[in-house]
């Protein structure tokens, strides 16, 4: 089955919307068993994991336990939820082989709790693949476009 | 005089005044008296291996070149043109022989010796020939097992005096690989929305562990079911100086030594041998407090060292009384096989980065007592006693917290005092 732009597009705003509404393990739903979060340091996307930390990490696992700790009480930083919005621009399809699509796009993502607001933005990078005629996730890797987390402090949201 | 803070041993309480999180007077002073005259953590001598290598770096307020020149000697220098004052390092980091300043092109060598100025006909022969238009120098630079410090003061004592009873702890930490250890790329740079003296007491805090940490917790039993019968224990001490630890048996694997079952069982040789290489340096009793306890190091006033499931190297600097700058690194030792040095930057990430588990929950806490701190006026103390009823305090009590307090007040008392005298 082909995917067309729009399908892809529309797939990308289904998950921002998932991600706005704290429909968190429906989020999580979206990826392959082998499925990867990522945030690389910033400035330095393409770091390897053995001489610099990155922001995130996760393995399918750890993004399922990502996705139920938010939704918990005891997640402090996100209790009460904080509100959110993210946008995605300029999408691009980089690559198409098979049944497998790499897909990049620009992010805005708000986060707003206590009356202040912080805004993340940058690139996000996926791999999609289409499987029984449904598109999942097999990598998602967002690379934040700051000087630092300042004055976030913190990404506690789902980016 | 008022003071801030307040100890009655007989009554086992201690609490410091409020105020101290709001107020901008005490900002200045803490300026003036803490980040001016106390050694401050610049890097690792890990970061510049080679003749030429530089790093950025903004310390006490100050925006300062970390450089080893070509002499092989490293230095600090402050990141200002002698001429105007423009920064004359604008990259983060990287190799040079020379630091030039855009305005006007004048040239230092990676010393901080000024080679070059276009235009000389318009300056005498003995121009600079007192060495005054050179990249003025950090007076105070020092090196402790790697970890260097400056001090901006004129008359320091020396960092060895200064660290005192904390180079037992640091020693734990430098000790852990015969090869060195090493500061890792990108260090995390990040803020909180709180007073900077909050992360000092949260960091030796392991009585907020379970409560604010629980999240975490719960993941990491079901990785590793054995965890949850492990009772954070330890002791808390008052290092002096303003300097403190808390030192407890790790209920996680650590990569240094200690092995969990989370962990597959091959690499419980790997472990082993890690661990029987220790005990052949150092002895089986010391060996084992490098492998097993963890530490959480504060150096008075801003360093943090969390020796936990992974080791992070923590600055942080006001810059308002309710907003403070955090830079963390991860440090790791040098010849780590790449299998454990993975398995030691997850833990990093999972718990200390701020896009963990834990880091943002902390930051959370320390933005409601910034929050909580709106009441000053009515609600005016901060109580920090637990554990004063006890002769030996535990790592959960905050014997720790109160060294801080103590050196802090008496660093802020002497300044007021001097100043009602002026008056």
């Amino acid at each position: 089955m082909t995917v067309t732009h729009q399908e892809i597009v529309d797939f990308l705003y289904h998950e921002a919307e998932l991600l706005d509404e704290w429909k968190l393990e429906e989020w999580a739903a979206l990826f392959t068993d082998d499925g990867k979060y990522l945030i690389p340091p910033i400035g330095n996307p393409d770091a390897d994991p053995a001489q610099s930390i990155f922001y995130i990490d996760d393995n399918r696992a750890r993004l399922e336990e990502r996705a139920k700790r938010l939704l918990k009480k005891e997640a402090h930083v996100e209790y009460p939820h904080s509100t959110t919005l993210r946008n995605i621009h300029n999408v691009r399809v980089k690559n198409r082989e098979g049944n497998s699509i790499s897909v990049r796009c620009n992010f805005s993502a708000y986060r707003t709790k206590r009356e202040v607001l912080d805004c993340f933005v940058g690139v996000l990078d996926y791999k999609l693949l289409v499987t029984d005629n449904k598109i999942v996730i097999q990598e998602k890797k967002a690379t934040l476009k700051l000087d630092s987390l300042r004055p976030h402090g913190k990404i506690s949201l789902i980016l | 005089m008022e003071s801030y803070v307040r100890e009655d041993k007989e009554k086992c309480e201690f609490s410091v005044h409020r105020s101290v999180f709001t107020n901008e007077q005490i900002l200045e002073e803490e300026w003036k008296e803490i980040f001016s005259k106390c050694w401050l953590f610049i890097g690792h001598e890990s970061e510049l291996p080679k003749k030429g290598d530089f790093k950025r770096k903004k310390v006490g307020g100050r925006n300062l070149i970390f450089t080893r020149g070509n002499d092989e000697i490293i230095r600090a220098l402050y990141n200002s043109c002698p001429h105007r004052g423009a920064l004359v390092c604008r990259e983060d980091e990287g190799n040079t022989k020379v630091f030039r300043c855009f305005y006007h092109a004048w040239t230092f060598k990676n010393d901080g010796e000024l080679v070059g100025m276009p235009g000389k006909d318009g300056f005498p022969d003995a121009f600079n020939c007192d060495g005054s238009k050179n990249l003025t120098e950090v007076t105070h630079l020092e090196s402790y097992r790697g970890f260097m410090f400056v001090n901006f003061a004129e008359h320091a004592v020396s960092l060895e005096e200064y660290l005192g009873n904390a180079k037992e702890y640091i020693d734990l930490v430098a000790d852990q690989s015969e090869a060195g250890m090493e500061l890792l790329n990108d260090p995390q740079e990040y803020s909180v929305r709180a007073n900077w003296k909050l992360i000092s007491e949260n960091s030796v805090d392991l009585y907020h562990g379970m409560p604010t940490h629980k999240t975490y917790f719960d993941i990491k039993a079901k990785q590793d079911p054995g965890i949850t019968k492990v009772v954070l224990e330890g002791k808390g001490t008052d290092l002096g100086n303003g300097h403190a630890v808390i030192e407890y048996k790790a209920p996680w694997g650590r990569p240094v030594a200690h092995w969990t079952p989370a962990w597959a069982e091959d690499d419980r040789q790997e472990i082993d041998e890690i661990k029987n290489r220790l005990i052949d340096r150092f002895g089986e009793e010391r060996a084992e407090r490098i492998a097993s306890y963890n530490r959480n190091i504060l150096i008075f006033p801003n360093l943090i060292i969390n020796d936990i499931m992974a080791v992070t190297v923590r600055t942080y600097y006001p810059v308002r009384p309710d907003y403070m700058e955090v830079t963390g690194y991860a440090l790791a030792p040098k010849d780590e096989s790449k299998k454990f040095r993975l398995r030691r930057n997850d833990n990093f990430l999972e718990f200390l980065g701020p896009g963990g588990f834990a880091t943002p929950d902390d930051n959370e806490a320390l933005e409601l007592c910034q929050e909580g701190y709106l009441n000053n006026f009515e609600v005016e103390w901060n109580d920090i006693s637990k554990g004063m009823n006890r002769e030996q305090p535990h790592a959960t009590d905050e014997e720790q917290m109160r060294s801080f307090w103590r050196k802090w007040n008496d660093i802020i008392t002497k300044a007021k005092a001097k100043e009602e005298v002026k008056i």
